[in-house]
This record gives structure tokens, sequence and C-alpha cells, in this order.
């Protein structure tokens, strides 16, 4: 049953393996250059996906100010007054942060621990607590980072996601997508000089050419 | 008289201003000979004024420049080197001399190149004879053996290749592969690489258990010019070089260079005292005496002539590893003396060598019948320097080999004794059978041998001759005059 | 704001901002004149800053004036100014180089493009070395691959191999540098923060597995990126087919800056003392460095082209880094930086050298290059001196490397990483030792055959002269790399 638990409630974590792993095998496992560059992209995508649900938080709206907000805070909370992102982010993140790899072991400390772990250390990550809660990772991941931002902004109602998770893979999926114009461009140019585009004949063609079967003609072949 | 630490700076300055010269007379070869001779001759009173100042007793030094925080380029000088830099320069004029009659009478091509080679092989192995640490050694023993290389691929054609891959695959490889890392370990363990009289490894480290032999080992194999079996293999290899090359490089440089630092690295490194408290040169006298009899027998066997000599000097070299791994002082002194004496001697034989193959093409032991009435003065020579390798009075070859047996009864190794006695009767049996075949066989069976005809000879260029009568004559010098040059090597041996 | 304020920004922004106006000129000279200008003020502002770092410490930049954790800032220590400096010093050497060799090797419409994706390849690996934010080492790293893949694909008008091996480091390259934004994800999901000193006060004492497998991804990722052996397959076929002047920059800079990554994510973001580092030192450094050292050297003697075997060489080279740092001390840790610096000077030069013959000879074959001793001496020449110092012969730079190298195997209780050492410098022997023998003593072809142009002769004989002069004087590469590596080890100044 816990196992069960365990698993379902890491759902984003299954998807972005599952996804890794179809992104990596196509690239590795197909021939045809685009359909690399596929695989390519789902990889990558996967990644995105995994940055992306990491900075999310249950209850949590989009990183704006809400106009409520912004009137509690400023009666008097100056030093959260800059974008909360430290506070919050950090909330977020540290209880959302699962240890997927100890599942095995520490199955009845996960079940209890959001509710043994003082909200308040959950917030910064400092060295003892921090370990505790890094292994242990929140049983109800969103219930738990939406109490540990409650207690960090009793000020303030309105719970944001982690906006810089998000900001990151923006960057990310701009990169993404030069990579991938750089690799349907050089596909092109494969096509025009070979005649193909798929790995095995290009590199039968290289090899007739290099070593010459005939003349120089089989390297057309 | 300029003072000493300058003199060793420009005995290593000097060759490279020749060498020089020696490129920009390319098209005068009279001069470009020249410019060899007078280099040679300025570097013989450098080395002198050296020798002589180091013989009163000063110990120049002089620090070049920091490489990394505890290496320096040092150079300093003791006896051995003052001793084995005089040598090597000396004898450097003589061959130069040689190598005109030879390359001249020989039509050899590229021999600009030959000579500026040359050139900084002899600064080499000042820079060997002066370094005042084993780093500084080791950066010259490098440069000796690819300013060599040329000098051994001389001929371009397919031996000379193979031949010179051979030189410098075991060369570097044992240099790189087992010099370096233990110099850098000695470096490690004593936090320098200075040459100090007594040794400059921690006196507990001599009961480390096995540490003090591995160490050991990787100087005497890695310093593969000293030639000790089995790292060899490059010496008969680069006998495809000319003959000036194999008679002053093959004979004197190069596997000096090699011997002087292995003698040099276990007084100065280990210090006899370590070495014997350790007893970390024991297995290495029987890796030499090993060496000196296997390699003689296989010069037996040796048709060839030159291959004959290389593997007589793979022998007599052994003498010295031996001589340092007896770890005593008339071990030391022994192997001191043979340096100098086995460098007259062989290289006498190269250059008759030399002479025979200009004059009479000949190049196998088995075609040398006869040869001697033709040729009197050469094989007179040649005899000359064979009795002093073979260790006969009145030749300056004997002292060694006493002094070497007095050295292994010293150390309590009766059978290194025997070694020797044996070694020396195998030394007749493959060097003194050349002469006298050469006098007393005929060419063809059943001819009759012609007389010496003394106004008709058929001996090499004037310049192919002499400097090996001079040589044999300095090997006949070595014995009268052994013991000033006993007592000036007597520092070295006298460090207990 | 003074300008010399600005300097830690001026190595990145400078080209970033140069590259758009390359492609604006009309011909490839104009485009070579500014790039040449650019790369060398970029050199002066390293050097400079390199000067600053190392009489009054860490320099840390403010991007925005952000203050970090928040802020992306620029951190810049002695390590990576050391970095910065061969980064920038070897492409104001190769740019004013790549002229002559290049205009024959691509299109002549293609320069202004060529130099302006240098430019940008340049700004990539200043970028990663210069930034101290972790996730800016994935932009910069990216920037810089992106261009050298167009780079490395512009060598198709010679052979239209360049074009599959362009491919295949894309497709590597992308998993390398995923694989490190999934370990960056994680160690953020850990920690909340992205800056690496920051990281570093998060992580302190903080092993959990979460931790460990940000750390192996990151590993990996980068491992990928400076071909450590056996994710080294993208680099042999992408430096053959390369132009040859690019083959130079890239073997000299890129996988460097890889391995300073490695380095600097080790020491400054996950702490030495880490277990889990340490682990990684003893289990996967070490058996592969040994592993890439031996296998890459064996492989490089049996090619018979010289740009492959180079190629290969720098596998066994990066083996020599990776087995510095596995030993875990400073002593190691300087060795690497050393050997960082130092092969850069030489893989430089030797790949300059064959860059020189591919120009007159049309071939980067072994066999082109019989008896040029004779027909290129100079060119000849400079190959032997970077090939000496790569093999490790006394008064190079390679014998400084080999000489630290060794001393730290020693000094750290590891006799038998000493003797493996030198053990694989003898394979450097027999390959190196191959083409300077044909070099030599072959006899020289038949035909006209020119000397390379003076402007090719001079930046590579600068790197020649590099590789002798940072063998004598060692002030600035093993002083340096020794704070480096006690402040890296000992987080002081």
């Amino acid at each position: 049953m816990d196992f069960i638990t365990f698993v379902i409630e890491r759902y984003n974590y299954w998807i972005f393996i599952v996804l890794m792993m179809i992104g990596l095998y196509t690239v590795i496992a197909r021939g045809n250059l685009i359909k690399k560059l596929i695989g390519l992209n789902v990889f990558q995508t996967s990644v995105f996906i995994y940055y992306i649900s990491i900075g999310k938080i249950t209850g949590g709206t989009a990183p704006i100010y809400t106009s409520a907000d912004m009137e509690a805070r400023a009666g008097g909370h100056d030093a959260a007054a800059l974008p909360g992102k430290d506070a919050l982010g950090e909330g977020g993140l540290h209880t959302t942060g699962g240890d997927f790899a100890s599942a095995g072991n520490s199955l009845e400390e996960l079940t209890k621990a959001p509710h043994s772990a003082p909200p308040a250390e959950a917030l910064h990550s400092v060295p003892g607590a921090a370990n505790d809660l890094l292994s242990s990772p929140a049983l109800t991941v969103n219930d738990h980072a939406a109490a540990a931002a409650d207690a960090a902004h009793a000020a303030s109602n309105v719970i944001y996601s982690n906006p810089l998770p998000h900001v990151l893979i923006l960057t990310a999926i701009v990169v993404g997508v030069a990579t991938t114009a750089v690799g349907l461009a050089l596909v092109v140019r494969i096509r025009e000089a070979y005649g193909s585009i798929e790995e095995g004949e290009l590199e039968a063609v290289d090899v007739v050419a290099e070593f010459g079967v005939e003349s120089g003609d089989g390297a057309r072949a | 008289m300029i003072a000493p630490e300058t003199a060793i700076l420009l005995s290593m300055g000097v060759p490279l201003i020749g060498l020089v010269a020696i490129w920009l007379l390319d098209r005068a070869p009279n001069l470009r000979e020249a410019a060899t001779l007078a280099t040679g001759a300025i570097l013989v009173a450098l080395t002198l004024s050296i020798f002589l100042a180091v013989g009163a007793g000063a110990r120049p030094s002089i620090s070049v420049i920091t490489v990394i925080g505890g290496l320096k380029i040092d150079f300093s000088v003791e006896p051995l080197g003052a001793v084995f830099a005089l040598l090597a320069s000396v004898l450097w004029v003589v061959n130069s001399l040689y190598s005109i009659g030879y390359m001249r009478g020989h039509n050899e091509k590229h021999q600009t190149r030959f000579y500026m080679s040359f050139a900084v092989a002899i600064a080499a192995a000042m820079g060997v004879a002066y370094a005042g640490n084993l780093f500084t050694l080791f950066i010259f023993y490098e440069v000796l053996t690819l300013s060599t290389f040329p000098l051994v691929t001389h001929k371009d054609d397919d031996a000379a290749r193979r031949g010179g891959r051979v030189y410098l695959g075991v060369l570097m490889g044992t240099s790189i592969g087992l010099f370096l890392p233990a110099i850098v370990w000695v470096y490690t363990i004593a936090g320098t690489t200075d040459f100090a009289l007594g040794g400059i490894l921690p006196a507990p480290l001599a009961s480390a258990g096995l540490l003090p032999a591995l160490l050991l080992g990787l100087f005497a194999f890695g310093v593969a010019k000293a030639a000790l079996m089995p790292v060899h293999s490059w010496l008969p290899n680069a006998m495809v070089a000319p003959t000036p090359v194999s008679a002053f490089l093959h004979a004197v440089a190069v596997v000096k260079a090699g011997v002087f630092s292995i003698l040099k690295i276990s007084i100065y490194i280990f210090g006899e005292r370590f070495l014997d408290a350790s007893g970390a040169a024991e297995p290495f006298v029987w890796v030499a005496c090993f060496s000196i009899l296997l390699a003689s027998m296989i010069a037996m066997r040796k048709d060839n002539l030159k291959a004959r000599l290389a593997y007589s000097t793979v022998s007599q070299l052994s003498y010295v590893t031996l001589g340092a791994m007896l770890a005593n002082s008339m071990g030391v002194m022994g192997g001191a003396l043979q340096i100098v004496t086995h460098a007259f001697g062989k290289m006498t034989l190269f250059m008759c060598a030399g002479a025979i193959y200009v004059a009479a093409h000949k190049t196998l032991v088995s075609e040398l019948k006869g040869l001697g009435r033709k040729m009197p003065i050469t094989f007179i020579a040649f005899f000359i320097g064979a009795m002093s390798i073979v260790g006969l009075p009145p030749l300056g070859g004997s002292w060694p080999k006493f002094l070497l047996m007095l050295g292994a009864a010293d150390a309590g190794e009766r059978a290194v004794i025997g070694v020797l006695i044996v070694s020396s009767l195998l030394n007749v049996a493959y060097l003194l059978s050349i002469p006298a075949q050469a006098f007393f066989l005929a060419p063809q069976e059943g001819e009759a041998l012609a007389p010496i005809d003394w106004r008709n000879l058929k001996e090499a260029p004037f310049l192919c001759v002499a400097p090996p009568v001079m040589t044999a004559i300095g090997a006949i010098l070595l014995f009268i005059f052994a013991n000033p040059l006993f007592n000036y090597l007597a520092p070295i041996a006298g460090a207990e | 704001m003074s300008l010399a304020h600005q300097l830690p920004i001026i190595p990145v922004i400078t080209p970033l901002l140069a590259a758009p106006i390359a492609i604006l000129l009309p011909n490839g000279r104009l485009a070579h004149l500014w790039a040449t200008a650019i790369s060398w003020i970029v050199f002066a502002a390293c050097a400079l800053l390199l000067r600053d770092v190392a009489t009054a410490g860490v320099i840390s930049y403010h991007m925005g004036d952000w203050a970090p954790p928040i802020g992306i800032e620029y951190r810049i220590d002695l390590a990576n100014a050391l970095v910065l400096t061969l980064v920038s010093g070897i492409a104001a050497a190769v740019i004013p180089f790549s002229f002559a060799s290049i205009r024959t090797e691509i299109d002549e419409r293609q320069m202004p493009l060529f130099y302006a994706a240098s430019l940008i390849c340049m700004v990539g690996l200043l970028g990663v070395t210069i930034t101290g934010d972790a996730f800016n080492v994935f932009v910069f790293l990216e920037i810089s691959s992106l261009s050298t893949y167009a780079l490395v694909a512009l060598g198709a008008r010679r052979d239209r191999r360049a074009l599959t091996a362009s491919f295949n480091y894309l497709v590597m390259g992308t998993i390398g540098a995923t694989f490190f934004v999934i370990g960056l994800g994680l160690l953020y999901q850990a920690t909340g923060t992205l800056n690496m000193a920051d990281l570093k006060l998060h992580l302190a004492g903080n092993n959990n597995r979460m931790v460990e497998a940000g750390f192996a991804f990151i590993l990996v990722g980068m491992g990928l990126k400076a071909a450590m052996f056996p994710m080294h397959l993208w680099m042999p076929n992408a430096y053959t087919y390369a132009p040859s002047a690019v083959s130079a920059f890239l073997a000299s800079t890129s996988t460097k800056v890889a391995v300073y990554v490695i380095i600097r994510f080790i020491y400054s973001v996950i702490g030495a003392d880490f277990d889990f580092a340490s682990a990684a030192f003893a289990y996967v450094l070490t058996p592969l460095a040994v592993a890439g050292m031996f296998f890459a050297s064996i492989v490089a003697i049996f090619q018979a082209d010289v740009k492959r075997m180079l190629a290969y060489s720098s596998v066994g080279q990066i083996g020599y880094m990776l087995l510095g740092i596995s030993f875990g001390t400073e002593q190691g840790l300087s060795a690497s930086l050393v050997h960082l610096f130092n092969h850069g000077l030489m893989k430089g030069a030797l790949f300059m050298a064959v860059a020189a013959v591919v120009l007159r000879t049309g071939s980067h074959k072994i066999s082109a290059f019989e008896g040029l001793a004779r027909k290129m001496p100079f060119t000849a020449a400079a190959f032997i001196i970077a090939g000496l110092s790569l093999i490790g012969v006394p008064l190079t730079v390679g014998f400084i490397s080999k000489w630290q190298l060794l001393s730290a195997a020693f000094d750290s209780g590891r006799p038998w990483a000493g003797f493996l050492i030198v053990a694989s410098s003898l394979l450097a022997v027999v390959y190196i030792g191959r083409v300077i023998e044909l070099m030599i003593l072959r006899p020289a072809p038949e035909g006209e055959l020119k000397e390379a142009p003076l402007s090719m002769l001079a930046p590579l004989w600068v790197l020649a002269a590099a590789n002798i002069y940072f063998g004598l004087n060692t002030q600035l590469t093993v002083n340096l790399a020794e704070r480096a590596a006690a402040a890296l080890i000992g987080g002081g100044p």
C-alpha cells in the first residue's frame, strides 16, 4: 500500500523518467537522423517537465503579485519586500525534493515526516534539519509545501509557485530550439552531400569512399 | 685566467657558439673543420682550468635558473665530473681530427649536420659532467640522447632508421619510464635532488624493506646509457652510425655519461654508507656480473668488428656499474678509473676499425687475416688498445681491474673476483685474437705471409691513423701516471 | 562606474557584441581583422584579470548589480583566471593564424560567418569559465557548443564527413548538456540556489542521494563535453574533419574548459571532502583516467591521420588531468591545472602546425608529413618542439606537467600512478616519434612545396616558444596553479 502511494505521489518524476528514457532510446536506437533529433527533443522536453514540476506548489498561483498581497506587504514586511523568491522558492523546493532513490528503506519514516518536521525549519535548508527533510520527501508533496509556505508568509495569504525553475527552463527551451535548428540544418546538408539520412547508409558510403571498393564509382552508390 | 664558475657556463656555451660557426661555414669545409677544432681547443682549455681549480680544492658551483620551487638548473663540479669533462673534451679534439680524415676519406653526405650534432652532444656531455643535481643531469642526459639521434641515423637508409628507432626508443623509454620517476621519487623523499657527498636519502630509509633496492633499480636500468643488460640493446644498434660517432659517442661521451651518472648517483644520492646499510646494491652486483660475462660471450660470436666492439663496450661499462654497486672506496675508485682508461682503450679500437674500413673496406673480423702486414701501425694501435681493455700491464686498463678486485675482496664478494678473471680471459679471446690473426694468419689458406713492406704501406689517410696512435699512447701513459689521477679522485672515495 | 570596475564583463560582452558586426562585414579579410582585434582586446582583458586576481584576490562581479545569490555573479579566482587566460590567449593566436588556412578550406562567402561563429564560441567558453552561477554555466556551454557544431560542419567543403561528425557531436553534446541540466535541477531542488558559493554553503555536510545523483549527472554530462574516456567518441571525428584552424582552437580550449568545470563543481560546489566525491575519485575518475591514458594513446599509435592521432592523444591527456584531480590532494589538483594550461599550449601548437601542413600539402594523412623537415623547416621544427613537449622532454612545458603529476603521485602515496603516467608517456613517444621520424628521415617529396606563410608561422611560433618559455619560467603556471589549488581545496582566497 505504502509503496504504491510512494510511487503514485511521485508521478511527476515517473513521467519525467519515462519520457527521458524514450528520448534516449530513440536517439541511440534509431538510424534515421530526423528520428534521432526527435528523440533528442523528447529527451530535452522531459527535463523541462521535471524543472517545471518542481516549481509547482499546490494552491499556488502564478508568481505575480496580487493586489491584496501587495497591500499586506506594504504594511511593514520590509524584509520580504523584494520579490519573495528566496523564502518562497526554498519553501516550495525543499518539500518537493524527493529522494526517490531511497524509496525502499524509509517508507515508514516518510509517511510521518511531513507532520513531524516543523515547517519553519523546512524553509531554510540548513544542514541538520534539511538532511532529514531531504530524505523524507513530502508525502503529500503539495500539502506540505503549502503548509511551509503558509508559515513563512503568515502575513499574506497568497501562495505563489516558484518562478525560478520556469525562468530557467525558458532559457533551456530556447537553447533546445537552437540545437534543433542547427541539427536540422545539418541534416539538410547531410542529405545534400550524401543523398541519405540513414546512419547505416552514411557509414557504408564513407567506408566505400575511404577504402574504395573498386574505383571511385562505389562512393556514389 | 677566468673564474671556474664562468668556465662552467662557457664550457657549454662555447660548443654552441661553435655550432653556429659550423652552420655558417657550411659552404667552406676547411673553415668549418677549423671552427670545430678551434672550439675543441678552447673547450679543452676551459675544462682544464676547471680541472686544475677542482684539483686545488675548489668546488665551483653556479645556479642558472629555478624552474619549480626546489628544482634548479644548477652546476657544481667535483673531481669525478672534472675528470669526465676533461676526458670528453680532450678526446673530442682527437676525434674531430679523426672525423675529418674519416668523413672526407669516405665522402659522407651532410657533413655540416654531422659536426653540428657533435657540437650539441659535447655541450650536453659537459652539462652532464658539471650537473649539480639530478634534475640538471637528467635534462642534459636527454639532450645528449636527442642530439646524437641524427648522428646514428646519419646514413639515412632503412638500416639506419631501424637502428635509430631502437636507439631513441630504448634510451628515451628507459629515461622517461624509469629514470624520471626515480628522480621524482627521490625528490619527494629527500625534498631535493642536489648531489651531496655521502648521499641525500634519509638514513632510516635504508631499512625500508625493498624500497631502496627498487629505487636503485630504477636508476640502474633507467640510465640505459650505462648499457646494463637487458637495456643495452641500443648500443649495438647505434653501430649503424659512422665510425667517428661510434668511437667518440659510443665509447666515450654517451656511454660514459651513463656510467658516470650511475657512479654519481651511487656516491652522491645514495651514498656508500646507505648502500652498504640497506643491502640494496647486492642484487645489482650480480646483474652487473651477469652483464659482464654475457656481453663478452656475445662479443665472441660477433664477426662484425664494430658489433664485437659494441658488445665489448657493454661488458666493460658494467665494470663501472659493478664498482658503483660494490659500495666501497676501492670499488668506486675502480669504477672511476675504468671510465677514463676504457675511454682511451675503446676509442683506439673503434678508430682503428674505422681506419680499416676507410683503407680496406673491411668490416668483418674474419676478413682481417693478414691485413696487419699491410696496415701495421693501425694494428699495433689496435693491439695496445685491446691490451688495455683486457687489463694487462703496462697499460692503463690494468689499474681499474686491480682496484675492482680489491673492492670485491673488501666487500667480501669473492665470486666477483672470479667473474673478473673469467671476463679478462674472454677479452683476451675476442680482442687479442684480432691483431694476432691480422699479423700471423695468411688471408687465404696455404698462402705465405708477406713481410711488412714499410715503404709501401696501405694505411688509411694520416688523419685516420694518427688519432688512434695518440689514444694508444694515452693508454700507456695512463699506466705510468695513474697515481696522480688516483689522488685526484680520492675525495670521492674518501667519503666515509 | 570606471572601466576597471567593469573589467570582468569585457571578455564576455566584447566578442558577443562583435560577432553580429562580423557577419555584416563585406569580406573575409575585414572580418578577420575585426575578429583579430577583438580577440586581442579580450586577451588583454583576461591577462589584466589574471594580474588583478593574482595580486588582489578574488573578484566578484554582480551582473546588473543584483547581489548574489539572486543575481548572477561572475566570480574570478586564480583557477578560472588561469583558464580564461589560456582560452583567450589561444584565441588570440588562432584567429590571426586562421586566415590563410581557412581561406582555402571554406567558401569565401562564409568567412564572415566563420569569424562570427568563432567569436561566439569564444564567448561561450569564456562565459563558462568566468561565471559563478551554475545555470549560467549551462547557458554559456550551449552557446559555445552550438557555434562549435557550426564551425565543425564548415569542414564539409574539404570532406563531407565533417557533417556527420558535427551531427554526432551535436547529439552527444546535447545529451551531455542535458545531463548537466538534470544534475543542476537535482542540486537546485536540494538547496534552492544556483550560485556556486551558495550551493557549497548549503551542501556542506549534506549528503543525500539526491545530491549524489545530481553530482553523478553533472560528472557524466561534463565528462561527455570533456571527452573523458569512454565518452570521447564524438571527438576524433569532429577534430579530424573540422577546418584545421577550428581543430587547433577547439583542441586546446573546449575540452580544457569542460575539465575546468568538473574541477569547479567538485571543489567549489560539492566539496572534495564530500564522501561521495572521494568515492567518485577512487572508483570512477581514477580507473577511467587510467583507461583513457592507455586506451587512447594506444589507439593514437595506429592512426593514419595526424589530426585523428592528435585527437586521440587529447583523450589520453584529459586522462592525466582527471588522474591528477582524482588524487584528491592539493598537489594533484595543482598538477591538473598546470597540465590543463600546458596541454592547451602543446595541442594548440601541434594542430596549428598540422594546419600549415594541410595548407601546403592539402592532406593531414601521416604520409603528407614525409620529408617535411626539409621543405617546411619552420613548421616542422614547431611541430617537433610541441611534440617533444607532449612527450614530456625536459625544458618544455610537458616536462613541467609530468614532473608535477609525478610528484603529486609519489607524494600522495601512489607510486603506481606515477609509473602509469610515465608508461603512457612512452606511448606518446611512439606516436609522436612516428611523425617526427617521417618528417626528418624520409626523403622530401617531389615538386614544389613552400614554407607556410608568415601569418601562420608567427602565431605558430608564438605558441611553440610558449611551450619552451613556460617550461623554464614556471612563475605563472606552477605558482598560480598551486595557489589556485590551495584556494579551491582550502576555501581560502
